[in-house]
């Protein structure tokens, strides 16, 4: 009990000191993850909204079941095979990107990218099938139809990025691999939670816990409020 | 018929008391570790003899030093096994713990690149070598995460006139464990304190490492900080819900002759040397 009442004070201080080391911590978490979720989505959004068009067609179908596998990739193991991707052995052991930051948003692309593609071609789908047969019969090229489309799922999109956020923000696994969790170089918020825990330091890990969750509500708040602004009235 | 029944109800009894007579539940033991000793696979050789003695269940938690003592501070564990002297009597002296007893002992090495930029294989004490890597500002990973070895990292950097732990780029603070510690200094080229048992263990899968200070075994080690002694401590009762009576036939049976000898014989079939020297009171007096 006098350990959780001590995390929750330890996490107050903390937040209110703006101790130097923990905002270097803050700002790459916020850093590598925001822009693993950006080229996630970029590459993920077009992906997943033309398979969605395309499940109706025949051939579309065997390539969802493999993107559904994706969205439940264990973090470690793409942590894994960004590294031995990285690795001095590994093919791309040139880049020197093992131990650096690029690394980690590289695994935690990867991690992302599925469940961005995954979702919204849930969302695509999920609309009435005749939707895209009147657009195209409007004359819409297939990237216009993936585009109309998109913005009809906004829903659906937010969806994917809410969950792609949340994944990969709080994922430990393979940004401990690839990044090393390297004081003031590659520590983020949940490297530096799993040090604190094996140190025994298990106050200032719960506090380093609620900061991560702090930021999380913080970025879903956001989010929230831009869904609901485009949200139909 | 009813002598029958008699006979029935006596032979009944009988089998019911028999059964009842078997052999008991196992008692829990939870040992709180360092990940040297449970990497090393030492634990997993010895330990099926104590719970069979004492028809016991070791529950292993394998954490760094830091960590284990303060399970042992929690009372959620009822025996600590680790590696870090100082930090070991203080635990004694608050009261976490009830006594500290000598188990058994190897050593540390500095391994680093085989290129070595820093000029150090060879050298005789660590402080020497440490001084000379801050000197050519080579690349230097650290634990960094308060084990036992971290311990001994930065008492060797004060013993080398040098600030612990610095804040500069060539200085890695990893905060990891000694197997991950060693894959980054064998992938980015940098220098790193060691046990030679995990070395030894996972010497196959670091092809750039080589040892700079120590020597090839611990006969060969001129550095007398380099020694790195375990203790075994069973955790104060009074923290309640404590094995206590568990906890100090534990400690007795590690240290008596027999799993000595165990301990000894452990790694000279794989690794050509033992990975931990036996060392405690009983085992010195024979």
């Amino acid at each position: 009990m006098q350990t959780l009442l001590d995390a929750f004070l330890n996490a107050f201080q903390l937040l209110t000191s703006g101790d130097p080391e923990l905002l270097a911590i803050v700002g790459l978490t916020l850093r590598v993850t925001g822009i693993a979720l950006l080229l996630a989505l970029l590459l993920g959004l077009p992906v997943g909204a033309l398979l969605g068009l395309m499940g109706r067609f025949p051939g579309g179908g065997c390539v969802i079941p493999l993107i559904y596998t994706g969205m439940g990739l264990p973090p470690v193991v793409v942590g894994l095979f960004v590294y031995l991707l990285l690795s001095n052995q590994g093919p791309l052991g040139e880049l020197d990107w093992l131990f650096t930051p690029s690394a980690m948003v590289l695994a935690q692309m990867i991690i992302a990218w599925p469940l961005v593609v995954g979702l919204t071609l849930t969302a695509v789908q999920s609309h009435d099938p005749l939707l895209p047969l009147q657009l195209r019969s409007l004359g819409a090229t297939r990237w216009q139809l993936a585009r109309t489309m998109l913005l009809e799922s906004k829903l659906g999109v937010f969806a994917a990025i809410v969950a792609a956020f949340g994944s990969i923000i709080s994922e430990v696994g393979a940004v401990m691999l690839v990044g090393g969790n390297i004081r003031g170089e590659t520590r983020v918020l949940t490297t530096a939670i799993v040090l604190e825990t094996r140190k025994g330091q298990f106050a200032l890990a719960i506090a380093l816990g609620i900061i991560l969750l702090l930021l999380s509500l913080l970025a879903n708040l956001a989010l929230y409020r831009l869904q609901q602004r485009g949200a139909p009235r | 018929m009813l002598k029958k029944f008699w006979w029935g109800l006596v032979v009944g009894t009988a089998v019911l008391l028999l059964a009842a007579c078997g052999p008991d539940e196992p008692e829990v033991l939870r040992l709180a570790t360092t990940t040297s000793t449970e990497d090393s696979g030492l634990l997993e050789v010895i330990l099926p003899d104590f719970e069979e003695q004492y028809n016991a269940q070791v529950d292993v938690v394998a954490v760094g030093t830091g960590a284990a003592i303060q399970l042992g501070e929690a009372g959620d564990a009822d025996v600590i096994l680790v590696h870090a002297r100082s930090r070991e009597d203080a635990f004694v002296a608050d009261g976490h713990g009830t006594e500290r007893w000598d188990v058994m002992y190897n050593d540390f090495i500095l391994v680093g690149p085989a290129d070595d930029p820093a000029g150090v294989q060879g050298m005789a004490l660590a402080a020497d070598a440490l001084a000379a890597i801050a000197e050519s500002e080579s690349t230097f990973a650290s634990r960094g995460d308060d084990s036992g070895t971290h311990s001994k990292e930065r008492s060797l950097w004060e013993a080398a006139g040098l600030p612990t732990d610095p804040e500069v780029d060539w200085y890695k603070s990893l905060g990891q464990g000694m197997g991950d510690t060693l894959r980054f200094a064998d992938e980015s080229g940098a220098y790193t304190i060691t046990d030679r048992g995990t070395f030894l263990s996972q010497q196959d899968s670091l092809p750039n490492l080589a040892i700079m200070v120590g020597g090839n075994s611990i006969d060969e080690n001129g550095d007398l900080s380099l020694y790195n002694p375990y203790g075994v401590i069973p955790v104060n009762p009074d923290k309640g819900d404590i094995n206590n009576e568990l906890a100090n036939s534990f400690a007795e049976w590690l240290t008596s002759v027999d799993v000595q000898a165990m301990i000894a014989e452990y790694g000279i079939d794989t690794y050509g040397q033992p990975l931990f020297y036996p060392d405690s009171q009983a085992w010195r007096d024979q």
